[in-house]
């Protein structure tokens, strides 16, 4: 009975897709078996019937403008972006910013923290969209398959930290960079402007999130006000910079040194395209 | 007259099956005893099997066992090892048998047996979280720790694998299927399919692989080639989320909160109300494929039923409807 529902849900949301997004969603590169699901678990009907919400809040809600999106080279390559505002929001943003824009669009996917796979409907839902748990492993075998991979290297210290530290970015894992000089892939510094200021976040209450076995635990200032839906996000202004794409080489098991290197040049020109991009905007809502 | 004899066993090798009594083992041996001399050792008959087979129906730790190595001086040895049905309330880890393993491996030694064929199965990587898509012969057994039974298996080929790096001059082969399922075994995921209502976790929709008993025999026909040596992972045609699987075979799906799923099985496996040890719930939940380019590159492996032939192939009749006869053709 929850299959039927599920699909008559599917199919009434499909309706109501427009057809470019359709054509848009047909022309993505995805090889699919013949139950309609990619080698990595991704479902195109699954994000075919969520996308009317998606675009609504990608073109209405947070009113999403993307620079430079054509730095984005053809085949293999690894997005490097910041990670802020409490939920992952800005990974989802990019994703559906080289669905919507990007020409021909690509599928994005994601190196998701090792803790969703244990959610239920979580665990669903960003595997039918593509998104692969952040193992090594698949990281280097999805760049073999010239698939576009997005890394936070700032993980979980990125996306949780508070209000204060906005917009200041986190140590970097080194993680990415061996894995973009073994697979002799380009890295594409990406910057999202805005997400910072979606939940304000106090703090990061560490004991508690640890008992609930939660990579981290936000306490929203509106939290005493509103509850848990203090953390729903404003509708904030986003801005995505995508930069020009930068070429390393070397050996991917090189001292931790000589790759800091190489991984602070990424970090720097994040930091810059993130402080160019604040001098854009006029305000946290325009 | 004698020479006769001699010329016929050099046609025909000499296979010793162990386990051979199991649904599994008696779908090898139609494969196996057209170009094989098979020889079976089990503790439960096999009452219909076809003429031109042996059977010693004995446990493996007897003194007797050397008997048929000496006797018989077979070419292989095909150990069925982890190919169990769970039981309510027996020890996984006397169906095992793990001593038994290791008296027929010595065996093996002593007689100078070159070629030893081990299944095992991919369940000993386990499901986890954390697990790279898809799981190389080289990952690290870690099994799970919802599932502290899999420790069993794990020893096992944990065993068969120092065997494997002990004696290089043995062609050991270790084989890692992902999910068997067909018209004949009764495992715990073949099993599973056949319910009408299956018990799904809510939320959860895993990745699943699964392997045809049929391609099952032909990996293990192709391990018994001359010249081949290794661990190989053997999967079916694909892998496709469980709520697929379950619509193809037109199922309606129990869904069961994850965190009561587990005392409820606990349950019910204690009353002897379900056939599935409560550990088997974390395949319901985390996957666990398996990468199988090498035993295409190295055996020469090819899956010959598609994703659903395969999942079809739990309502198929199986030997019961069949006579051997027909079956082995």
């Amino acid at each position: 009975m929850a299959g039927k529902f599920s699909s008559t849900l599917c199919n009434l949301l499909q309706r109501k897709l427009d057809p470019q997004l359709r054509a848009r969603l047909e022309a993505l590169p995805v090889k699919l078996n013949e139950f309609g699901v990619d080698t990595w678990g991704l479902d195109p009907e699954v994000i075919k019937a969520t996308l009317p919400i998606a675009v609504f809040f990608y073109r209405r809600y947070f009113r999403v403008e993307t620079v430079g999106i054509k730095n984005v080279p053809a085949g293999r390559a690894l997005l490097i972006a910041n990670h802020s505002g409490q939920i992952p929001i800005d990974g989802a943003l990019i994703a559906l910013s080289l669905l919507l824009e990007a020409d021909p669009p690509r599928v994005v996917r994601s190196m998701v923290e090792k803790w969703v796979p244990t959610l239920p409907f979580v665990s669903w839902f960003f595997a039918r969209c593509g998104q692969i748990v952040g193992t090594p492993e698949n990281c280097r075998q999805l760049l073999e398959n010239e698939e576009l991979i997005l890394v936070f290297p700032e993980g979980t210290r990125g996306i949780s930290k508070p209000f204060s530290r906005r917009y200041q970015l986190q140590e970097f894992g080194q993680g990415f960079m061996r894995l973009a000089l073994a697979a002799r892939a380009p890295i594409v510094p990406v910057a999202v402007v805005g997400a910072e200021e979606q939940i304000i976040n106090l703090a990061d209450v560490k004991p508690l999130a640890r008992l609930l076995g939660m990579p981290s635990l936000p306490l929203p200032v509106l939290a005493p006000l509103l509850g848990p839906l203090s953390m729903w996000p404003l509708p904030v202004k986003i801005r995505i910079f995508f930069g020009k794409p930068l070429y390393f080489s070397g050996h991917p098991d090189e001292e931790d040194e000589i790759l800091e290197k190489k991984v602070q040049q990424v970090r720097h020109t994040i930091q810059r395209m993130l402080s160019d991009g604040l001098k854009v905007r006029r305000g946290v809502f325009f | 007259m004698k020479r006769q004899t001699e010329g016929k066993n050099q046609r025909r090798q000499q296979v010793l099956v162990a386990g051979i009594s199991g649904n599994f083992g008696r779908l090898l041996t139609a494969g196996l005893h057209l170009d094989y001399a098979v020889i079976g050792l089990d503790q439960r008959p096999f009452t219909d099997r076809p003429r031109d087979v042996l059977l010693y129906q004995l446990d493996a730790r007897r003194r007797k066992t050397e008997d048929i190595f000496r006797q018989h001086r077979p070419q292989a040895l095909v150990h069925l090892g982890l190919f169990h049905r769970p039981v309510p309330g027996r020890n996984i880890y006397r169906e095992l048998n793990v001593s038994g393993t290791v008296k027929l491996l010595e065996l093996c030694l002593r007689y100078q047996v070159p070629k030893v064929v081990l299944l095992s199965t991919a369940a000993v990587y386990g499901p986890k979280a954390d697990n790279p898509h898809f799981l190389t012969e080289d990952t690290p057994l870690m099994g799970s720790p919802d599932y502290p039974e899999i420790n069993a298996l794990i020893e096992w080929d944990m065993y068969a694998q120092s065997f494997f790096w002990k004696h290089p001059h043995i062609e050991t082969v270790i084989l890692r299927p992902a999910h068997v399922v067909g018209p004949n075994v009764r495992n715990a995921p073949s099993n599973y399919l056949r319910l009408r209502h299956p018990p799904v976790l809510l939320g959860f929709d895993p990745m699943i692989q699964l392997v045809h008993e049929e391609d099952l025999v032909q990996a293990v026909l192709l391990a018994l080639r001359p010249g081949v040596r290794g661990i190989f992972n053997i999967a079916g045609a694909g892998q496709l989320p469980l709520s697929k699987i379950l619509r193809e075979l037109e199922r309606r799906p129990l869904p069961i909160p994850h965190f009561a799923s587990k005392p409820l099985q606990r349950q019910l496996w204690r009353l002897g109300l379900s056939k599935f040890p409560p550990g088997e719930l974390v395949h319901l939940r985390y996957q666990c494929l398996i990468d199988d380019r090498l035993a295409r590159q190295v055996l020469g492996y090819r899956p010959r039923f598609d994703l659903k032939q395969t999942i079809h192939s739990v309502e198929q009749p199986g030997f019961s409807a069949l006579t051997m006869g027909t079956k082995m053709r």
